[in-house]
């Protein structure tokens, strides 16, 4: 019986020749990724398991991201940033990406893949559900609580049981009115946000590998709202490139057998899919845009590590050129890296960030932001009765602040052509 | 463990996601701190909007005033609870409410490990949903011998599955201590 490459990949981490899902196995972890929220508690364990003299696994494995809640005066949010600067000084942890320094960079998926830590055939934790964006790589990856981080931090190991795999294939080419983001909204609409519970979600097909990594992120970053172990794309030259220009690390690149055996299988053609959201208060309340279009709004917001990557802001910015935000759109850079990138990539000539200011967006800092509401003075954060239309994952009841307010999900696309209208917009009617 | 639970129950519906069961504006108190970690317990729950808390008619507080404990001390919810964030401040919240054990129709992955390998509370399964037929304010009685589940206000009794391969980490009360036991670690 062939395997699948998640089958291969855990198979490798297990130091095993293969293995069956449903099987508990122990992994050895490549890499644990940890930040502000999830880092002071994860750590704080580990003391106490493993006591005064508590050793890393291997300090040069872990990576730790402040994004979540840093551009606040929340004096406890502030707290969890000085436990890890003070963590990182004392155990000398080389990959501590500190805020206020040069070295900060933003929301920790996005950066994992910058910085290049996210490598074809290995093993990555973190304590995020959106450590499954990593999986864009050819990679295993997933979230974890502070407990199993603690137990990863001390041992390098952990318990998993090997899951099933779904498979996703979409054939066709992707028309200009169409992102990632449409594609996993047509998935989440039809299994459900617990339609991939404790499974790995493979996606393949020639639309896929027509995707750039940032769009092949948006794809696995949002495995999890299906309820997914993780989200898998087997990396090609596009990936090998990607990682090439960022890192000379050794990887080993796996692909699932033809006879590999699959939970389900899903194929679309890309062609039938229409621009689509969620609409409030679940990512897998789908609807096509063309139903909700007038929907009335008060917010836009551009950023997350689903998204604020570059390629979402060159989606945007061709509608945004030229025109004004009828409603106070955010525009909130993933990372340090893609603000720069704002600075540098034109449309029409003129840089994505003058677009975006001549438009009259507010940019913010590169952050989670309001993606997942935060203290009450993080920017762009939902209020009472706000309407808002953003590209991020998450519109569960209170998500991006109040409870009260209502949130649709959707792609760049749609989200700028919304912000110029000031209501819900297909982007059929930007592009001629 | 303990084998029998028995409290008031406090019933939910489907998708109770991480943010309403500690909305992400609290993750920023200490968990370690005894007196500033009853904040979680304190805000436990309160991400569900009021309509939909306390299951069949809705707009019952799970935590009253300042308190940090509550009156319900097992939860009963539809499928796909815990869904969203990898927090584990999500069961940390719900034990420090005082909550026992929840009893759902599913779970999301990451927040059942939490629940599990945290020792923070006792992740159970129905196939019957349950949420349909108990109401908010019924006592029940939960027996980890059989994994029988009565409802005291009517004399009715429930199955539950057996938590199969994760009773030994709970009955060793989390994964360290698990892990001690079975000299994975020192």
């Amino acid at each position: 019986m062939g395997m699948t490459i998640t089958e291969k990949i855990l198979a490798k981490a297990a130091g095993r020749k293969s293995l069956t899902p449903g099987e508990n196995v122990w992994l050895n972890v490549d890499v644990l990724m940890t930040h502000d929220v999830c880092g002071p508690p994860t750590i704080a364990i580990w003391k106490k398991e493993f006591g005064a003299n508590a050793k890393i696994w291997d300090k040069n494995k872990l990576v730790i991201f402040p994004d979540h809640y840093i551009f606040t005066a929340n004096k406890h949010a502030n707290r969890n940033v000085e436990i890890l600067r003070e963590f990182a000084k004392e155990y000398q942890i080389d990959n501590y990406y500190d805020v206020g320094t040069d070295r900060y960079k933003g929301v920790c998926h996005v950066a994992l893949a910058e910085e290049g830590y996210n490598l074809p055939g290995t093993v990555l934790f973190g304590t995020d559900s959106h450590t499954c964006t990593s999986g864009a790589f050819g990679m295993f990856a997933t979230g974890v609580g502070n407990t199993d981080a603690a137990f990863i931090l001390g041992t390098g190991k952990i318990w998993e049981k090997v899951p099933e795999s779904m498979k996703f294939t979409f054939h066709g080419e992707l028309p200009k009115y169409l992102t990632a983001k449409d594609l996993i909204l047509q998935i989440l609409g039809d299994i459900s946000t617990d339609g991939a519970t404790y499974r790995a979600m493979e996606f393949d097909g020639e639309a896929v590998y027509q995707l750039s990594m940032n769009e092949r992120m948006t794809l696995t970053n949002m495995a999890i709202e299906a309820g997914g172990m993780s989200g898998i794309i087997a990396a090609d030259e596009v990936t090998e490139e990607y990682v090439r220009q960022r890192t000379s690390k050794p990887y080993e690149i796996f692909n699932s057998d033809i006879d590999a055996k699959y939970h389900s299988k899903y194929e679309y053609n890309v062609e039938e899919i229409e621009p689509l959201v969620a609409k409030p208060h679940s990512p897998d309340n789908r609807d096509k845009v063309i139903n909700v279009a007038g929907t009335k709004l008060t917010k836009c917001y551009i950023g997350s590590c689903t998204g604020g990557k570059l390629t979402d802001f060159k989606f945007a910015a061709q509608f945004l050129f030229g025109n004004s935000v009828k409603v106070p759109t955010f525009i909130v850079p993933a990372s340090t890296e893609v603000a720069r990138q704002l600075e540098i990539e034109t449309y029409n000539g003129i840089s994505l960030k003058e677009i975006f200011e001549k438009a009259g967006c507010t940019i913010a800092q590169s952050s989670c932001a309001a993606c997942l509401g935060g203290p009450d003075d993080t920017i762009g954060r939902a209020v009472d009765r706000d309407v808002v239309i953003s590209t991020t994952n998450r519109n569960f009841p209170g998500r991006m602040g109040s409870k009260k307010s209502e949130v649709y999900l959707a792609s760049p696309l749609t989200v700028a052509a919304s912000a110029v209208n000031g209501f819900i917009t297909d982007p059929r009617d930007f592009i001629s | 463990m303990e084998k029998i639970i028995k409290g008031s129950v406090f019933v939910l519906g489907d998708n109770i996601d991480t943010d309403q069961i500690i909305p992400a504006e609290h993750l920023v108190y200490s968990l370690t701190d005894e007196e500033e970690s009853k904040k979680y317990g304190h805000f436990a729950l309160s991400g569900v909007p009021l309509s939909q808390a306390g299951l069949p008619n809705g707009g019952v507080n799970f935590i009253e005033g300042d308190n940090y404990l509550s009156q319900f001390t097992i939860v009963i919810a539809g499928s796909n609870f815990g869904c969203g964030s990898s927090r584990e401040h999500a069961p940390f919240a719900l034990q420090k409410a005082g909550v026992k054990a929840v009893v759902a129709e599913s779970y999301a992955r990451i927040f059942y490990r939490n629940s599990v390998d945290g020792g923070f509370i006792i992740p159970l399964e129905c196939n019957e949903r349950l949420n349909d037929k108990i109401k908010t304010g019924d006592v029940v009685e939960i027996n980890l011998t059989n994994y029988v589940l009565k409802n005291l206000d009517d004399g009715k009794e429930y199955r539950l599955k057996d938590l199969g391969d994760v009773l030994p980490i709970i009955q060793s009360g989390g994964l360290f201590e698990y892990a001690r036991n079975n000299g994975m670690i020192v």
